[in-house]
């Protein structure tokens, strides 16, 4: 079933959570939410699944305006950051919980339900544990009743608000796999908050970039990351380097190097910011005549099979990172104290609003 | 806010530097645990056991008189009757309020809280005194109630009133830091699942706080049925109607009937008593 947001906005007191977000979830994606926190990602997952009421602004699920639908009404599945196992019950009856308070016309057989708790358990690999009460699990094992529980009621939407966040890398790392090979396997629509770009761009088909309320940018992973919308997404996902200069019939000039502007940049003539990733940086030795920023090579690590360069800008002495691959780093032969000159092989270019 | 709540957070304890390992000298360990054990028995278990031995004292079948006289029965039944009315009102009252200020924001609620544990910080005689202003014969709703020929002072309504208004805190005392502690998300999951309100509390919310509720409950019941102060100003001391077990004792202590009035002070005290054991249990039930 998809899922249509619309206008939502929604305040607290002076605070601005979720400012006017639109956005579409098409039927069997799996969608992540990114953003710092205060982002107004979880208000809005929340809004979703009737937990919250927006101010203004409208929820559709499958067409069908569920704004004012309560939120027992609106067969979502929803997995909380801190499991809300139901504590004095065993994780038989927490998964069964949901199908028990039917009303009595529409509620399983005890028979039928202890079927389909075992048949979610063995879904979830942790049918063994049928009988323990959740204090007795570890946090990755909560997690995983909770998604069991949340899938019981055959939710039409499943709305996961950080499911890892509370667990250590290790388990988050393998959770995140599970997570998307369960998602492959049940195809139920789903929207999960994350602060870790790691994890969004691992796991989700989409991923919608928030940020003080508003949506940055939606897209594909690949879109999201190599080509960001917005400076604050370039910044949010994987390192990046900010050059300040100013732009001028199509040429960006960043001290005494001047740079050809990509086509299809908003950059007016003016202030502006250029944005390139580490290992989008060509590098070379100095030479005089050389066309480039020029630089010197403070440290160099390296890290498997990439070398990490940190250098410094000779006119404004700004430090930049760079990523070179480990047998080009020794095909130069690099040391510390060089001077080098740089050459981005990709860059993005944004109107500075800040200087200008 | 949460400072003022937590009555039963542990407490802080500064330590000096360890000397040996943790342990303080045996010298020290026998002081403190003698004069604790010695304070103890001074204070508490020699009342108890004079309690039982003054009440006895006349021997078995002046014990049973005194305490299957007329009088002493109904005052027995009278008090039953008022933790009938007192505890599951206050029951009531305590977890509608600690709902209210554990799981919800609203304006007043500061005062909520004051206002609960306003019973604590009132004398009894005053709170009895209280409704005596309010209901009584010359206090503002006297001549309205006197011309319904409604009783209040001096007959049962009065004495429900002062036991219910001394007991008010105990149960939503117990409750609110309890379900402060475990927040709301077990409720929502709850409603995301499908169940309604009722479901909701029925099935989560109270089998998350049951052992609180007894606790509270154990307590309010207790201080109900020893209530002294409050009830002896509006009561009236009407022998066989408006006597409580309590001021029963008094009136037979004042006659110099002291076996009765120890005979009858030892139900109470056996009270107190079961009271403990239950309580204990409790406490040992939640730690297991």
């Amino acid at each position: 079933m998809s899922i249509e947001v619309r206008n939502i906005r929604k305040s607290f007191d002076e605070f601005k959570a979720v400012d006017n977000v639109s956005l579409d979830v098409p039927t069997g994606e799996l969608v992540a939410l990114l953003g710092p926190s205060g982002s107004g990602k979880t208000t809005l997952l929340r809004i979703i699944a009737g937990l919250e009421q927006a101010d203004s602004g409208e929820v559709l699920f499958h067409g069908e305006d569920a704004t004012s639908a309560h939120v027992s009404e609106r067969k979502v599945g929803f997995v909380f950051q801190h499991y809300a196992l139901f504590r004095h019950m065993t994780v038989f009856e927490n998964v069964a919980f949901g199908l028990r308070v039917r009303p009595r016309r529409v509620r399983p057989s005890e028979e039928k339900i202890r079927e389909k708790v075992h048949e979610l358990l063995q879904l979830v690999q942790l049918d063994w544990l049928a009988g323990h009460y959740p204090h007795q699990l570890s946090g990755g094992q909560r997690q995983r009743i909770a998604l069991a529980r949340a899938l019981a009621v055959e939710p039409k939407v499943l709305l996961l608000d950080e499911p890892f966040g509370a667990l250590d890398a290790k388990v988050r790392k393998e959770l995140r796999a599970w997570l998307r090979r369960l998602h492959d396997e049940v195809h139920v629509t789903s929207v999960f908050v994350t602060h870790d770009q790691e994890e969004a761009l691992e796991v989700s088909d989409r991923i919608v970039v928030m940020n003080q309320g508003r949506v940055e940018q939606i897209g594909s992973p690949e879109e999201v990351y190599s080509r960001p919308a917005t400076p604050f997404v370039f910044g949010f996902l994987g390192n990046v380097n900010v050059f300040h200069g100013r732009t001028h019939d199509g040429w960006l000039q960043l001290g005494d190097a001047r740079f050809e502007v990509p086509d299809g940049t908003d950059a007016r003539d003016g202030a502006a910011l250029a944005y390139v990733r580490p290992h989008e940086i060509e590098i070379e030795r100095f030479s005089p005549g050389a066309k480039g920023i020029t630089a010197q090579l403070q440290r160099a690590l390296v890290v498997g099979a990439t070398a990490r360069l940190e250098l410094e800008r000779e006119d404004n002495a700004q430090i930049i990172e760079a990523e070179l691959p480990e047998h080009r780093f020794r095909q130069l032969a690099l040391k510390a104290g060089e001077t080098l000159i740089l050459r981005p092989r990709e860059l993005r270019v944004f109107h500075d609003h800040a200087a200008s | 806010m949460s400072a003022e709540l937590a009555i039963n957070a542990p407490q802080v304890i500064a330590r000096k530097p360890a000397r040996k390992a943790t342990s303080e000298s045996g010298l020290v360990r026998f002081v403190l645990i003698g004069l604790a054990l010695s304070y103890f028995a001074l204070l508490v278990l020699t009342p108890l056991f004079a309690v039982f031995y003054e009440a006895l004292k006349k021997g078995a079948e002046a014990y049973f008189t005194a305490i299957t006289e007329p009088d002493a029965l109904s005052s027995i039944r009278l008090t039953l009757m008022v933790a009938a009315v007192a505890v599951p009102l206050n029951l009531v009252f305590g977890v509608a309020a600690a709902w209210a200020i554990a799981k919800f924001e609203f304006r007043g609620k500061s005062l909520l809280i004051t206002l609960i544990d306003l019973p604590f910080s009132v004398s009894p005689v005053i709170s009895g005194l209280i409704y005596v202003l309010v209901f009584g014969l010359q206090g503002w709703l006297g001549p309205w109630l006197q011309a319904h020929d409604i009783k209040v002072i001096f007959a049962l309504p009065g004495i429900f009133l002062a036991t219910v208004f001394v007991t008010v805190p105990f149960v939503a005392r117990e409750l609110i830091p309890l379900m402060q502690a475990q927040g709301s998300e077990e409720e929502e999951a709850a409603l995301v699942l499908g169940a309604s309100g009722w479901q909701t509390f029925f099935r989560v919310t109270l089998p998350n706080i049951k052992w609180g509720i007894v606790y509270g409950v154990i307590l309010c019941n207790a201080r109900a049925m020893g209530e002294f102060g409050a009830v002896a100003v509006v009561s009236g001391h009407i022998r066989g109607l408006t006597n409580t077990m309590p001021l029963h004792v008094e009136i037979l202590y004042n006659e110099y009937q002291f076996s009765a009035a120890f005979a009858v002070a030892s139900l109470l005290a056996l009270l107190a008593l079961v009271t403990l054991v239950i309580k204990t249990l409790v406490e040992w039930r939640v730690k297991h």
